[in-house]
């Protein structure tokens, strides 16, 4: 009896593992096509980034280079405006985030603590903004009179503190900091700004690193949309400015391409310079995410236990 | 000897010392708050051009009111059908379409043991999320494009004519869509995976002692485990249905496609400061409205959410 029932265990497992096979192949199937989807357009631009012009114009490109060429790097590396925006998203980005961490980091602390009175209500005045806001326009008069316009303080003051981010550092706070530590420091005589200054920042350093992650690029680096309303001056775009001119508008500067007599060749190198842009405007990002993937995914992980 | 009077006083006493207490930590929050009220908190209060007839020179609170006029305006409008229509299709194709995805891309990936396979995976379906928008629009017109595009290589490969979905009003929304969820399918799977990293063990176990095979333990398992969070993240973005990516609706448009691509959002920005003449009252009556619905539409569904399923936001 005994024998028999190990025996149809060992079926059960035979026959099991056999229809978990087939299905691990499948995953494994599903998640290969998923990752070749991704890679699929990300490949084709690099290619044609680094194909000649007359392969670019003629539709010769697909995943590896055509006639290889660097010619479209070369004209990117002569326009100023790239570097000059490239110089400027860098500006608003370092002094950008370190605003909005500051400001986070001294707003979330105070909210985290239970015994502060009247944390509630100011947690939901910060959370209120997320779902909703006095508007474009209304804004956009405010930073208009507070005289920002056209200004770089324009890219860096509004954006202040996202209501997401500040939730995940109450979040961190509350989960990592137990109260008893807090008596303690008050117990040895530490006022509330030296218990902030010496015990709770070496503590959120992790939280510090999500943060300023997250700030500088979805906050600045790839955004867009402040510049194109808070700014008029050419000297203060952002490389995302930049790049909606050459990308998207099509406007290249002639002079860019007064070398070329011939016609075909001006449009192809002006293809061919889009793709060159197109990498050399992802490259720092994609060089750093690998490295500091795993804060981003600890940040979205904070956020999920909210 | 702060404890011991701590302990003595009571009512409103107690709740003044321990404000008093806690006076350096109002301090830390002086300045996040002053941030919160002029920048996201005047605005609100600026809102109120939309019942005014708002001029530069006679100010906010100086402007003549005229009640619901500039909203009588925007239903009245021809543009009020089609862009309603646009933002809705819009966002509800996004919604439908991206929804599903992720949890079915996390539910696969939470399967694999191999680690470098796992990793690999993960690190290149995240990688377009850090992508910026104009350069996905970008990457979308070099793609796509009739003449140089990789589908227009692939056409003359097969010796087809190629296709020009950019041009095509058509295609928008599929390519807007379908884009969106190229990009941020991967990003968006991080949060079920965290989840299904939390389910317990034991359960799978069990399964495995009853003789479940994999695909029901996803079944019965891990599915019923994701549906808490998956519905908190339909609630919040049923709730936000009136925005769509309003970055990248704004870099696709062209005059072909701009009869499907005209939004809510995209047309607050041009009535308010594209047009020849400015008109900031009409454009904040419109924003403000779709604010308000907005926010109805969250506690609505968020609501609905709890009644159903025990889950929601608040």
């Amino acid at each position: 009896m005994a024998s028999m029932t190990s025996y149809e265990s060992n079926i059960n497992k035979v026959n099991e593992s056999a229809v978990d096979r087939i299905f691990m192949m499948g995953n494994t199937a599903f998640l290969s096509i998923i990752t070749i989807i991704i890679l699929l357009p990300l490949i084709f631009i690099v290619a044609a980034s680094f194909s000649s012009a007359e392969a670019v114009i003629a539709g010769r490109v697909t995943l590896w280079p055509v006639d290889f060429s660097l010619l479209g790097y070369e004209t990117i590396f002569e326009h100023k405006k790239v570097w000059n925006g490239f110089a400027n998203s860098l500006f608003y980005t370092f002094f950008g985030t370190i605003f909005n961490v500051f400001m986070t980091i001294i707003a979330a602390y105070p909210l985290s603590r239970q015994d502060l009175i009247g944390r509630r209500f100011i947690t939901f005045a910060f959370i209120f903004t997320m779902m909703f806001s006095g508007g474009l326009i209304p804004t956009y008069m405010v930073v208009r009179d507070l005289g920002l316009l056209n200004t770089r303080w324009a890219m860096i003051l509004p954006t202040g503190i996202g209501p997401f981010n500040l939730l995940i550092t109450i979040t961190f706070f509350r989960s990592t900091i137990p109260p008893e530590l807090i008596e303690a420091a008050r117990i040895d005589g530490a006022s509330d700004f030296r218990t902030f200054r010496s015990v709770i920042l070496p503590l959120a350093r992790p939280i510090i690193a999500v943060l300023t992650l997250f700030y500088a690029v979805n906050t600045h680096w790839n955004t867009y949309f402040q510049a194109l309303i808070y700014l008029k001056d050419q000297e203060l775009f952002p490389l995302q400015i930049v790049l909606r001119e050459i990308l998207i508008q099509n406007s290249i500067d002639a002079s860019m391409l007064i070398d070329i007599e011939d016609l075909v060749a001006r449009e192809g190198l002006r293809e061919l310079l889009k793709y060159s842009l197109i990498v050399v405007a992802s490259v720092p990002v994609m060089i750093i995410y690998p490295f500091v993937q795993r804060h981003f995914v600890k940040g979205m992980m904070i956020g999920s236990v909210k | 000897m702060l404890s011991f009077r701590w302990n003595r006083v009571t009512g409103a006493g107690k709740l003044w010392l321990r404000i008093r207490r806690n006076w350096q930590l109002y301090v830390l929050l002086a300045l996040p708050l002053l941030w919160l009220v002029v920048f996201r908190y005047a605005p609100m209060y600026g809102a109120q051009i939309a019942f005014r007839q708002y001029s530069p020179a006679f100010g906010i609170e100086g402007s003549p009111w005229v009640g619901l006029a500039n909203f009588e305006r925007f239903f009245n409008s021809p543009k009020f059908e089609p862009v309603i229509v646009n933002t809705l299709v819009l966002s509800f194709y996004s919604l439908i379409a991206g929804f599903p995805i992720p949890i079915i891309l996390a539910l696969s990936l939470n399967q694999v043991k191999a680690r470098m396979f796992r990793s690999s995976v993960q690190m290149i379906t995240y990688a377009p999320h850090f992508i910026s928008t104009v350069v996905i629009v970008g990457m979308l017109f070099q793609f796509l494009h009739p003449r140089v595009g990789f589908t227009a290589s692939l056409a003359q490969l097969l010796e087809q004519s190629p296709p020009n979905w950019m041009g095509d009003p058509g295609a928008f929304r599929h390519i807007f869509v379908w884009s969106g969820i190229w990009q941020e399918m991967g990003f968006s799977a991080i949060i079920y995976l965290a989840v299904l990293s939390t389910v317990d063990p034991a359960l799978h176990e069990a399964a495995v002692v009853d003789g479940a095979n994999r695909l029901q333990r996803i079944r019965y398992i891990d599915i019923p485990g994701l549906m808490p969070t998956a519905m908190v993240l339909l609630v919040l973005s049923t709730g936000r249905v009136l925005e769509v990516a309003f970055e990248k609706v704004y870099l696709m448009q062209s005059p072909l496609n701009l009869g499907v691509a005209e939004v809510i959002n995209t047309y607050v920005y041009k009535v308010g400061l594209l047009s020849p003449i400015l008109d900031f009252s009409y454009s904040t009556a419109i924003g403000l409205l779709k604010g308000i619905v907005g926010l109805l539409l969250l506690i609505a569904v968020n609501n609905a959410a709890r009644r159903l399923t025990d889950n929601s936001v608040w």
